[in-house]
């Protein structure tokens, strides 16, 4: 690991100063990607600053009016997973959470960082392999090279990493919003499929934030979606392994009409991919297994496979037809 | 003491070192980091005496800084060099240490606790699990600098008065390892595991995440679903998720194992 500055400013407004004084300064949440990835050389900054002390990152707000519910950047992810109100009003959004990671990881991870957390593309994480995200103008290793784990959707020839967070797939479908600060102090919120942006000429932007902005909150608002929601992992091993596909599937129902429907699938593309084609087709319909295979067989239509994941085409279909199942289901096992 | 060692103890080569430390520019030189004028007053107090730096053996010449006298290494004499005072065990400890050490290698080799170990040192096998404020986490990817005020629980800190910790009584009674190595993770751990179900946490498994009952009755399959974060190469699984099941039934379990 390379040498760095260990701040632990408390005042937001110097932290932006020192997100723009220094383009390799960086901030630490629970370090669980982060110290990884400095240890591994992929990431070299010569400056950490400290997450859990800054003022606007840690406010816990009040119920709001709206039923509205937000959660603190730098609150831990296990924290979040187990809050009464979110398992109440958002189970999808805990079960996601609790499908990644370990609980060792899970206490240690905060809100913030795991919306800025790194693509695991091995191609990636090893220095001595081209990477335009790590390295821009370097190449993709993975365009033609071992691509089981990329992408099916959005990808460039630039880069087919995916986006490797759960809670970001559910936050996603649960139309969230993201909270930032920049410089003196000025906010802005970001939808959040606005947030993650697809790779482009640019994979090594991961995401919309500006210079000197930091994540404070993460708002969700109010929805009925909690009786029927599911979200869907599926992996190489049962637990503690990176999702090959996954699907956040949430849905209104009035006698058995789907009155509101949102989905969308984690481990396809460069961030959390709406299934907006499935949506469209099942919104005013009856929420049956037909419907169901007919929306994710149009989804799934639009993929394009590289070399080694054509698979994740087929599964894509049938994990986007056993979660709306499990959702419909009133998000039990079917 | 050293007395015995005479000049004659040291080659030629070894001779030309010692003569160059002592003849060269006072204000250049380091000795293991440490200036030569504190160095030598250091040695002072080891020696008895200034004279002796001529005198003394390869033993002391070559020995870690750490046989010299404590309080002597002024504060901030590590570039990028950060101070935590945080409990282990019960037992305050102050560090002073550069900004990329890691709680695992501080538990280890600063503080010499080596129960807890060094596994895959990137979050990925659980062997560095210790307990902070009550919950589980990896020491690999927690910097020292973050510890500051906080309660660390490593293997160490589990018996008390000699007597095991029922966890660590129940992982020997039925056999929950083979080589060990993952053992300390396995139970501090299984520990924290503990306290979750007793607070009522919800798993990926929980079939309905909106009911919240405090006291979880774990399964195996919530068992192995909740220590997925521990590996364990040699699968001493079965073993281990029964030596769980004990503690947190509190019934008796039948071992999976018998002397042949």
């Amino acid at each position: 690991m390379r040498p760095f500055k260990f701040s632990t400013t408390a005042d937001s407004n110097e932290v932006s100063k020192i997100l723009i004084a220094n383009p390799h300064a960086r901030l630490l949440g629970g370090g669980t990607n982060l110290l990884d990835l400095m240890k591994e050389d992929v990431e070299r900054p010569t400056e950490l600053v400290e997450v859990g002390n800054i003022d606007v990152m840690k406010i816990v707000s009040p119920a709001s009016a709206t039923g509205s519910i937000v959660i603190p950047a730098v609150e831990k992810n296990a924290r979040t997973a187990n809050d009464p109100a979110i398992r109440e009003n958002f189970p999808m959004l805990s079960q996601a959470i609790l499908s990644g990671a370990s609980a060792q990881i899970r206490n240690m991870a905060t809100n913030g960082g795991n919306l800025n957390q790194r693509t695991r593309c091995t191609y990636f994480y090893d220095v001595a392999m081209p990477c335009n995200k790590r390295e821009p103008g370097s190449g993709c290793g993975a365009m033609k090279g071992l691509n089981r784990m990329h992408a099916i959707f959005g990808w460039s020839d630039k880069c087919v990493a995916v986006h490797p967070s759960d809670m970001c797939v559910a936050l996603a479908a649960l139309d969230a919003v993201v909270k930032v600060q920049g410089a003196n102090g000025k906010q802005r919120s970001i939808p959040f499929t606005a947030y993650h942006r697809l790779p482009g000429d640019q994979p090594q932007k991961d995401n919309t934030l500006q210079p000197g902005e930091l994540i404070t909150a993460i708002e969700i608002p109010k929805n009925n979606f909690a009786e029927n929601s599911y979200y869907l992992k599926v992996r190489d091993r049962a637990s503690y392994a990176f999702a090959l596909i996954s699907v956040a599937a949430a849905m209104e129902l009035k006698n058995n009409k789907i009155v509101r429907v949102s989905i969308a699938m984690g481990g396809v593309a460069h961030k959390p991919w709406r299934a907006s084609v499935a949506e469209k087709y099942l919104l005013h319909k009856e929420a049956t297994e037909a419907n169901f295979k007919i929306a994710a067989a149009n989804e799934m239509k639009l993929a394009k496979p590289l070399e080694h994941n054509l698979y994740k085409v087929e599964l894509g279909r049938k994990a986007l037809v056993r979660a709306l199942m499990q959702a419909a289901n009133g998000g039990k096992t079917i | 003491m050293t007395d015995q060692k005479q000049a004659a103890d040291f080659n030629e080569d070894e001779k030309q070192i010692i003569e160059d430390m002592i003849t060269g520019d006072p204000e250049d030189m380091t000795i293991f980091g440490v200036s030569r004028r504190q160095f030598l007053k250091q040695l002072a107090v080891i020696t008895g005496g200034f004279a002796a730096a001529q005198y003394i053996g390869p033993d002391e010449l070559f020995a870690a800084p750490s046989v010299l006298v404590p309080g002597t290494i002024p504060i901030n004499s590590i570039e990028n060099g950060v101070n935590a005072s945080f409990n282990v065990n019960g037992s305050p400890v102050a560090l002073e240490v550069d900004s990329r050490m890691t709680l695992l290698d501080s538990l280890r080799e600063k503080l010499q606790l080596t129960g807890t170990k060094k596994g895959c040192d990137h979050g990925q096998c659980g062997a560095c699990t210790v307990i902070i404020d009550g919950n589980r986490v990896l020491s690999c990817l927690t910097l020292t600098a973050c510890c500051q005020g906080k309660n660390v629980t490593t293997i160490e800190g589990l018996a008390k008065n000699n007597q095991l910790h029922p966890m660590q009584t129940a992982f020997i009674k039925h056999d929950g390892f083979q080589c060990g190595y993952c053992t300390p993770g396995q139970i501090c751990s299984a520990l924290a595991l503990m306290d979750e179900a007793k607070k009522g946490e919800a798993s990926y498994l929980t079939e309905n995440i909106r009911e919240k009952s405090l006291s979880v009755q774990l399964s195996d399959d919530e068992i192995r679903e909740r220590m997925s974060g521990n590996i364990c190469r040699c699968g001493a699984y079965p073993n281990i998720i029964a030596a769980i099941k004990e503690v947190h039934s509190g019934k008796e379990v039948a071992q999976n194992w018998q002397f042949a």
